[in-house]
């Protein structure tokens, strides 16, 4: 019997050290990786095509094991765990949405997670309309998954991820076919998410989207890590970004262009008042 | 090139018209950028230029398509893929041959061109996407950036009129991505072909194209230049994603018909204000 109650067990949610992971193929993906994330943190995992980016946030709920090195989650070592067992406390969104669905109708596939986990079926239907809702699929509910545009079967994959409330969130280009209002509305979650002190990671080439919300910036690149730090310092740095491919944000760019110091603004909203401030001084 | 009037289309089995009296023309050469909501009736547009609907795609269809002097509903498949040139979202979907090169020939074969005129074309695309170093890799060794590649190759190879891309830049990296969207630029310079595209990234496509076209429940609702639409103040509640410069300039009132849209557009406009107050 394990004695040990889980929030007690651990100061580090995630801990990857010096680990390294090939293909079976002899590819080299992941080359000593190592980084430690606390309960509540928001990460954002930027990086070219190929960087490993993907192939890291998989060894977090144990789809991959590391060939070299330890990844622990909630303080126990992943590879004694199972996928399936770490699942119901770290959810993933993967990439393309097609790898994820399955089920004949919108409803069925958000329920079946929650079964799998053996919810109860009061709960079951809670958790599902909770999730039709804040994901406007309400009206979808009785179509099936296949029929859905892209950027609505990501939505749903998100939708039923969320509805089984795992303690740790990984989106994998969450943004990708999403138009402004569900963006706003995942900007929203996640906000919502770290206020209930959910650890989330966002793996993501949209970096408009990253910027405001302000997280911890991991770079990849070759499947090393090439920067980790604060998003002010690392978004601004042009050679790290570079080694990263990765653009500056619009803010970050206009704010050099205005000759700005850090941290730049996050925000329009901070940009301008920003911009009143100096203009009121420039008429002074 | 382009002439949609009065299209209308439901899938079988679906009351929800997913296009309603559509009509839109674009001239030859002309890059359009398409955008709008998730569920639009984006994509069914491209897929009723290109003749997926109501060729593969059955439904309730009305309304006419023209395409190079050629209506849709009564032209084959194959005469429309001489014409129009499809990207998918996911390159994967249409590269699948053991050779980058053979995957270029594929559709020239499928066309029963020549074969010498088939080496000649394949040569010239492959020079074009600036792939040449890959003609002998196999495609599904290759990055996503460099399959995009060779699948807009294997499309231009047939020399179409027309290039429709669905979101390609959506798994890209923005290096890549912005390659991307500068190669399209050069295509249409190059060969004058006329581009349609559905992206979500405005920041990075927006510079490039000659119109944007909103779509909202399967209509038509903005139509102009980058700046006229980006400049309504509606544009956002079509599900459009403002560039976050077009934002900012929104908020300090700079949206008029001439809004900056990039960040050195909105420095030399904040300074054109301080200029003007000074004197």
């Amino acid at each position: 019997m394990e004695t040990v109650s889980i929030e007690e067990s651990y100061d580090q949610i995630v801990s990857f050290e010096n680990v390294d992971y090939s293909h079976p193929n002899g590819t080299i993906a992941l080359r000593n990786i190592s980084f430690q994330l606390k309960p509540g943190e928001l990460l954002a995992i930027l990086g070219s095509n190929g960087a490993g980016k993907t192939t890291l946030v998989r060894h977090i709920n144990g789809l991959l094991k590391a060939t070299h090195g330890t990844v622990k989650v909630f303080g126990k070592d992943a590879k004694l765990s199972t996928a399936a067992k770490l699942s119901r406390k770290v959810g993933i969104v993967f990439q393309n949405p097609n790898n994820q669905l399955f089920e004949q109708s919108v409803k069925k596939e958000i329920q079946f997670a929650l079964r799998n986990f053996g919810f109860m079926e009061a709960l079951i239907e809670e958790r599902t309309n909770w999730a039709l809702k804040t994901f406007s699929l309400a009206e979808y509910a009785d179509r099936p998954p296949m029929e859905l545009s892209g950027g609505e079967k990501k939505r749903l994959c998100v939708a039923l991820v969320l509805a089984w409330d795992p303690e740790i969130l990984i989106l994998d280009e969450p943004t990708v076919g999403q138009d402004s209002e569900q963006k706003e509305n995942l900007v929203q979650i996640v906000k919502l998410l770290l206020s209930q002190k959910k650890t989330v990671i966002l793996v993501t080439h949209d970096i408009e989207f990253v910027w405001p919300l302000q997280p911890r910036v991991i770079l990849m690149s070759n499947g090393e890590i090439v920067a980790d730090g604060e998003c002010q310092e690392t978004l601004s740095n042009e050679s790290l970004m570079s080694k990263g491919s990765v653009l500056p944000p619009q803010l970050v760019e206009f704010s050099r262009l205005m000759g700005w110091s850090l941290p730049f603004p996050a925000s329009t909203f901070e940009a301008k008042s920003l911009i009143e401030k100096a203009t009121t001084r420039t008429r002074m | 090139m382009i002439q949609v009037s009065n299209l209308s289309f439901s899938y079988y089995g679906s009351e929800r018209a997913v296009l309603n009296k559509i009509n839109i023309s674009v001239k030859k050469g002309e890059i359009v950028l398409i955008v709008g909501h998730s569920g639009s009736g984006k994509s069914t547009l491209l897929r009723a230029i290109n003749g997926l609907i109501p060729h593969q795609h059955g439904g309730e269809y009305s309304g006419e398509v023209i395409v190079d002097g050629m209506k849709v509903s009564e032209s084959s498949m194959s005469n429309l893929a001489t014409k129009v040139g499809y990207i998918f979202q996911n390159p994967e979907n249409q590269i699948f041959m053991f050779s980058v090169e053979r995957d270029i020939a594929f559709g020239l074969e499928n066309l029963g061109v020549a074969q010498e005129e088939m080496r000649e074309r394949v040569d010239w695309a492959l020079e074009l996407l600036q792939i040449k170093h890959l003609a002998l890799r196999a495609p599904h060794e290759l990055s996503d950036g460099q399959k995009q590649r060779v699948a807009i190759a294997g499309v231009i190879a047939m020399k179409p009129k027309i290039l429709i891309l669905d979101e390609p830049t959506s798994l890209l990296d923005p290096f890549t991505a912005k390659t991307l969207v500068e190669l399209v630029k050069n295509l249409r310079s190059t060969l004058g072909i006329t581009v349609l595209i559905v992206e979500h990234r405005l920041d990075l496509v927006a510079k490039i194209c000659d119109r944007i076209v909103v779509m909202d429940k399967g209509g038509i609702v903005l139509s102009g230049s980058p700046k006229e639409v980006l400049s309504d103040p509606n544009v956002s509640v079509h599900g459009v994603t403002e560039p976050t410069i077009v934002k900012l300039a929104k908020s300090l009132s700079l949206g008029g018909s001439n809004i900056p849209v990039d960040p050195e557009e909105l420095r030399d406009s904040l300074g054109q204000i301080r200029t003007n107050r000074v004197s």
